[in-house]
Formats: C-alpha cells, structure tokens, sequence
C-alpha cells in the first residue's frame, strides 16, 4: 500500500489546511499557541485589527448550524481584516439538492481564499480540502464526531497559560466521548503534546473500551475519574442523548458524572476547569463549579478568537 | 465454430491437470485436451504460448443494476474482459428480481450478449421487503438458482425460518448475508480506525448474532444456506464449526475483505466504503485462511458499480461497494502467491468450488462448468500469469470506475492478465494486443 501524505502539509512539511490535530508534529502545535499569544493582545487594543490577511476573502461554510462557533471564527477573520462571507448552506444549496463539491466549486469561482467548514459527516473537510483549487485553506470547524481542531486548540492554549507546563499533567475529559468531535482533538492534542495521563471519563454507552486504542485511560467512575486531576474538561451533553438506549435521564447522569463541589473536591486543589460550551447546567455540570473559582470557561472563549487568529495567518502564509 | 487453443498451460482445478497441452473446440464444447484428432481443422488458432488456459471464472456475485441503456452490455463486457463466464447476480436490481418475467427479460438480454452467462437469484421475499415470501416455484423455472434478500433486512426470525422451511421443501438454496439489521448501521468496522476516525462503526457481533441465528435454523429445518461476504474471524470460526457438525452451509468472502483491512480507508477514501465494512487485520488474515482451508468456499468480486455522484461524498454518505468484476482474476492470483499455493488450488476458489456451491441449480451445466472436460462447455479463460498491471479508471469496462485496489488509492500491483475469454466455444473477449490468427 501507498504512503499517503498527510493532506494537511505541503511538501515541506508546512501546514497549508487545519483538518485534524491527529499527524501534526509537535512544532505545528507550539507555532500556532505561540502565534496565538502574540494575537491576544491585539484582542485588547482600541482598535482591535491587524492588516495580515486584507484583501483575502474567508468563507464560512456551515453545513450545521452553529451561531456561536461561526461568530468566533468571523471574528478572527475580521481582526486579521479578511472580508467574510457566511454561508449558511444548511438553508441554502444542500436543500436544494446541490452535492457537496458543486457547492465548493462555485464558491471557488468566486475567488475564496479560506473555508471555514462546518459538515456533520466526519471526513467533509478531507473531501473539500482534495477538490478545491490548490491556493485555497480548509479549516475544519468541526466534522461530525471526527475533528474540531481550532476547539482542541483553544483547549490547549488554555491549559498551558494556567499550567505552564504539559509533561506532568493529569487531564480527565468527562462525558459524551464517542460522539465528541472535542474530545477526540483534545485527546490527540495532549498526546502530542507530552500529557503523561488522559483520562475518559463516563458511562459505558458514551465512553466504550475501544477508546483504549486513542491510548486514553477509561475510566467509568466519576469520583475515580477526576481523583488527582490537573484540568477537568467536561463535555455538552446533547439534548438527543439524555433519555433513551444511551441514557436513562440527564437527572440520572448527573447523580453519576454531573461536575459537583463535592467531586471536584477530589481533583488537585488548583485544578482547572473546562467546557466547550454551551454548558447544560445541572446536567453536565453544577453552576456552583461553572461559575466557580477553578472555571476557566470564559477564559477559554477569550483564548479561541486569538488561536484562530493564529490558525488562519498561518495557514496564510503558507502554499500548497 | 472451431478453435484451437494452441501450446497452453492447461490448468483445470477440479481434476488437479496442470500440464502443457492444446484445447479443442467445436460446436461450443471442448473436444479434446492433449491429444488433438488429426483432422481437426479449427477456423481460428489462439496462439496461448506463456499462457494459462483455465476454465472461465464463476462470479458468486456481481451486481449489474446500474439503470440506463447499455448497463448490462457495458456490465457483462467487463465480466469478459475478467475472465468470468458465469456470473450469480444478487436480486436487488431496479425493480427486484421478485416476479418470472422479470427474471426471464433479463436472462434473454443477457443471452443476447452473449458475453457471459448470468444467473439471477430469485428475491426471497416481494419487493425485498421481508414480509411475504415469493413465488419460488416460478422463479427457479424462469431460471433462478436460490433466493436472497440481498442487503436488505428479513422481518423477525419467524418469517426468515418460514422461508427457510418453503425454501427446502422444494430443495431451494437459500442465500444470506449474515448481519444482524439493529447493529449493521455504522459505515466502518467498530474498531480503533472508526474510533479514531469518528466513524460510527459495525461491531463483529453484527456478523456473528446473524450467524449463530442463521445456523440454528438451519439445524432445524435442513435448509441448504450459502452465506454471503464473511467479514470477520469470529464469522468464520462459526461457518468453520457448522461445516464441521455437518450442515448444509457454504460461504464466500469478497476480493476486498480478502485483501484489504480498515487501516486501508486512509483519510476518509470513500472507495473504501464498502459493504459488509473492511475489518482488522486479524479478520483478513482469518478469512485468508478459512479461504484457503476450504472454510470458505468460494472468492467473489461482489461487483457493485457505483457512479462519481455516489461516490464523490463524504465517507458517511457514499453508497457502498466497489466494482470487481475485472478485478477478480488478479485478486485471486494474488491471494495465491502470497498464500503460497498450486495455481490449481487458487483458481478452484473462482471456478470449480463456486460450481459446486451452486449444486444442482445449474442443471446439467454443472457437470462441466468451472471446468475443463472433454465433451464439456467450453468455457475458458486465457491469461498470462506472468503480466502485472496496475488499475486505473480508463481501463475498465464497467461503468463503475470506484475501486480500492486503483492505482492512486492503494498502488495495488495486480497479477495475470486476461488475453481471451470464450464462452460456450465464442470468443467474448480477446485483449487488444492479443493475436489470434
């Protein structure tokens, strides 16, 4: 069998789409959260702009909906003085029976420089990023249970401003694993990026033992779980998986898995901790622990304009 | 018309013949290997120095429902150009094989091709919507040789014993693949490519709840059962333990289980997604082995053609499956050498063992089909051994150009190469730098 290149670097081994945190070395990592500090504090500035992407235009193709994820992105875009189309093709081309790689081949015509893609079959971006002209970026903004890199990233960056350092932490991720496009990016991440322990944490339906092979521990006892934790990152749970053959009750998950004062008691005393948004409070997590000293939610927001700031600009920079 | 397969290696697995030796035919039947009557004057001399003449392959299953004019020419021109002169197509065509005349129109269009023989399974159920059974008596008088369900669900076991039980009582083979509908939804195999990947996955039990199932119903009424497209070493250790008890089963494997494994789907390739899904790597080696210890009966192409709209998609979203029917011919070579066996003992796996799998349906073609006899039908494959080939779109008759062994996929190199192909002693394929004289 061929060796296949990693469709996310060129020849010289240069990031040129963001697909997945999966197969990007170490150095890519580091380049796009050091990147990303220089960004933040532009984010702080009267006028909040940098001229590195004027004149390209950046396309967010959201094929899921998703307000929140999308502003983040146009945001970005904005402070890097891109001009910013949004596409919001679950309401547009898709319905009208449009097939994926007609869609990205009209948008090419009109002269896209970057898409932010949003699909939620896992894979999409790959597609794209195979089929569309050579000078244009791919970043993924989340494919179905696969990827969302950009989200992982943030992830990242959070933890290395509150903890510094990566090679002695204990990181728990908590809930929906195997529908979670977060947690596997989070997961690859700290692999990548020297975490001695990732735990998963949850309930046999939603955190299978064939997540072994991500090289994770599974654990399916909260309180064990989180015991000595660094960085405790919670995951949505969705509204479809909270009755049925998944789960009974969100009533019932959160008695086994919710995020309490009393179980993050069991964590390190300066644990942080982390949610992808938007939070289901008293479901996933109390509000007492939301709102809490250790929550770096916010926080985590803050950071996501600035790293993909970094990811776009850097992806800029850089040919097929 | 008479023809001369002249200085060829003359390979027949059924009887073990594996010797240098000219074929005669005449008047569609093969009338002497070896010894060549002195006034035999064949009208045309195929020159088959440094070729393998074997009988023509028998395909267990390629589909040709592709719609539109010309599927089925362009479908049965690719059978020949593979080598293959008998082909088992599965009843989920557009509309379903569920009704005599159906089967009869597309027997006599495939007859007036004359490219390959085509035998159709009846649907064992109206419409393939497994409720109500199927008139089976007719079925098989208009020419069907078992009955299937194809990819699509039976409804609850009482109806798939009842079947079996009508099924036997006329002594009908009924053909299953075994997966159980709850747990066959996913679009990769369960396992750590699908975990990684984020790709909802189809665990073995799919396979083996579906087996055991099938299996006890089979020692419960005695119904002869071929099971289609093994996927899994637990699947075949349960086929490897009925065969043992005595049962009257029997079972095939696709060219892409036999040689490919998850790992092989890359970066979401949806010329990977097929069914039943690519498993691990201990799967393929289980199925190589159950293949070759006669476990499995039989290698099929599970020929699906599949046009770019369908394909040109998101892993998730592509329809399923791969064209093979040019593909068969090289894939068992292939699985031969690396297994280490006698030519004979791969070629059997395409020729005589899938005749023997379909038993008395062929009537008295079954005598000689998959085989080379004299008196028999000629039905021959000619092919050079020693050519290898890569697989690229451009070259395939079929209309379905979706493949895992293509060239850019996978890089697979391919052995042996078709030179001629005759059906019931006419030429249906000659390769374009092939000389005849």
């Amino acid at each position: 069998m061929l060796a296949r290149r990693n469709p996310q670097l060129n020849a010289h081994g240069e990031l040129i789409h963001l697909l997945s945190i999966e197969g990007l070395p170490r150095a890519i990592l580091t380049q796009i959260l050091d990147t990303a500090g220089t960004f933040l504090s532009v984010n702080d500035r009267d006028v909040k702009k940098v001229p590195l992407l004027r004149g390209k235009s950046v396309f967010n193709l959201f094929f899921e909906n998703s307000t929140r994820t999308r502003t983040t992105f146009e945001i970005a875009a904005k402070r890097l003085s891109a001009d910013v189309i949004n596409l919001d093709i679950a309401k547009s081309s898709a319905s009208k029976g449009e097939s994926l790689l007609d869609t990205i081949a009209n948008l090419s015509a009109m002269h896209a420089d970057m898409f932010v893609v949003r699909h939620s079959e896992s894979g999409a971006p790959y597609l794209i990023a195979k089929h569309c002209a050579p000078h244009v970026h791919v970043v993924n903004a989340g494919d179905g249970r696969h990827a969302h890199p950009t989200q992982g990233l943030l992830d990242m960056y959070t933890i290395r401003h509150y903890k510094k350092s990566f090679n002695e932490l204990t990181v728990a991720i908590v809930g929906d694993i195997v529908h979670s496009r977060v947690a596997r990016s989070d997961i690859h991440a700290l692999t990548t990026l020297g975490v001695p322990e990732i735990r998963a944490v949850g309930p046999k339906t939603l955190v299978p033992g064939d997540l072994r092979d991500m090289d994770v521990r599974v654990c399916h006892d909260m309180k064990e779980g989180v015991k000595g934790a660094d960085v405790v990152i919670m995951l949505r749970l969705q509204n479809e998986r909270m009755s049925g053959a998944m789960l009974p009750s969100a009533g019932e998950y959160f008695k086994s898995y919710g995020l309490t004062e009393e179980v993050l008691a069991r964590a390190k005393p300066d644990a942080i901790v982390m949610h992808p948004g938007p939070i289901n409070r008293g479901v996933e997590i109390d509000s007492r622990v939301a709102d809490g000293a250790h929550s770096v939610i916010l926080p985590q927001v803050t950071f996501g304009i600035a790293v993909r700031m970094a990811v776009m600009s850097i992806l800029a920079g850089n040919d097929a | 018309m008479k023809i001369l397969i002249r200085n060829g290696r003359v390979v027949d697995p059924a009887s073990g013949r594996d010797e240098a030796a000219d074929v005669a035919i005449a008047a569609g039947r093969i009338v002497a290997i070896g010894q060549v009557p002195a006034d035999f004057t064949p009208e045309r001399t195929i020159a088959a120095d440094g070729c393998v003449v074997a009988p023509g392959l028998v395909d267990l299953a390629a589909r040709l429902k592709e719609a539109g004019p010309g599927a089925l020419e362009s479908e049965l021109a690719a059978a020949a150009a593979g080598g293959v002169t008998s082909l088992v197509c599965p009843p989920d065509t557009d509309p379903p094989l569920d009704e005599p005349g159906l089967v009869d129109m597309l027997k006599f269009r495939a007859r007036k091709l004359s490219r390959c023989r085509l035998f159709p399974l009846g649907a064992l159920t109206r419409h393939l919507d497994g409720e109500e059974l199927t008139e089976m008596i007719d079925l098989t008088e208009a020419g069907c040789v078992g009955f299937s369900q194809a990819e699509r669900p039976i409804k609850d076991n009482l109806t798939l014993m009842r079947a079996m039980q009508y099924a036997s009582t006329h002594g009908y083979a009924v053909w299953l693949r075994p997966q159980d509908r709850s747990l066959g939804g996913g679009v990769a195999a369960s396992g750590a490519v699908a975990t990684r990947l984020g790709l909802s996955g189809v665990p073995v039990a799919a396979e083996t709840i579906a087996l055991h199932t099938i299996i006890e119903l089979v020692r419960q009424t005695g119904t002869r059962v071929h099971l289609c497209r093994l996927s899994s070493a637990a699947g075949v250790e349960l086929v490897r333990r009925a065969k043992a008890e005595g049962l009257p089963v029997t079972a095939d494997v696709s060219i892409n289980s036999l040689h490919l494994t998850d790992v092989d789907i890359g970066y979401f390739n949806a010329d990977m997604r097929l069914t039943p899904p690519l498993r691990q790597g201990k799967d393929r080696d289980a199925l190589r082995a159950g293949l070759a210890d006669g476990t499995i009966d039989a290698l099929v192409s599970d020929h699906t053609p599949i046009g770019d709209d369908d394909k040109m998609l998101p892993f998730g979203e592509a329809v399923p499956g791969a064209t093979g029917l040019e593909l068969l011919l090289s894939l068992a070579l292939k699985w031969g050498a690396e297994t280490k066996l006698p030519l004979a003992q791969a070629l059997a796996r395409v020729t005589s063992e899938p005749v023997r799998v379909l038993g008395e349906s062929l009537g008295s073609l079954g005598q000689s089909a998959g085989r080379l006899v004299e008196g028999g039908v000629a039905d021959i494959c000619v092919f050079d051994l020693e050519a290898e080939w890569q697989v690229t779109a451009g070259m395939l008759r079929s209309r379905g150009k979706h493949t895992p062994f293509d060239a850019a996929s996978s890089g697979t190199r391919m052995p042996g190469r078709v030179r001629h192909t005759l059906v019931a002693g006419t030429l249906a394929y000659s390769a374009a730098d092939a000389t005849t004289a």
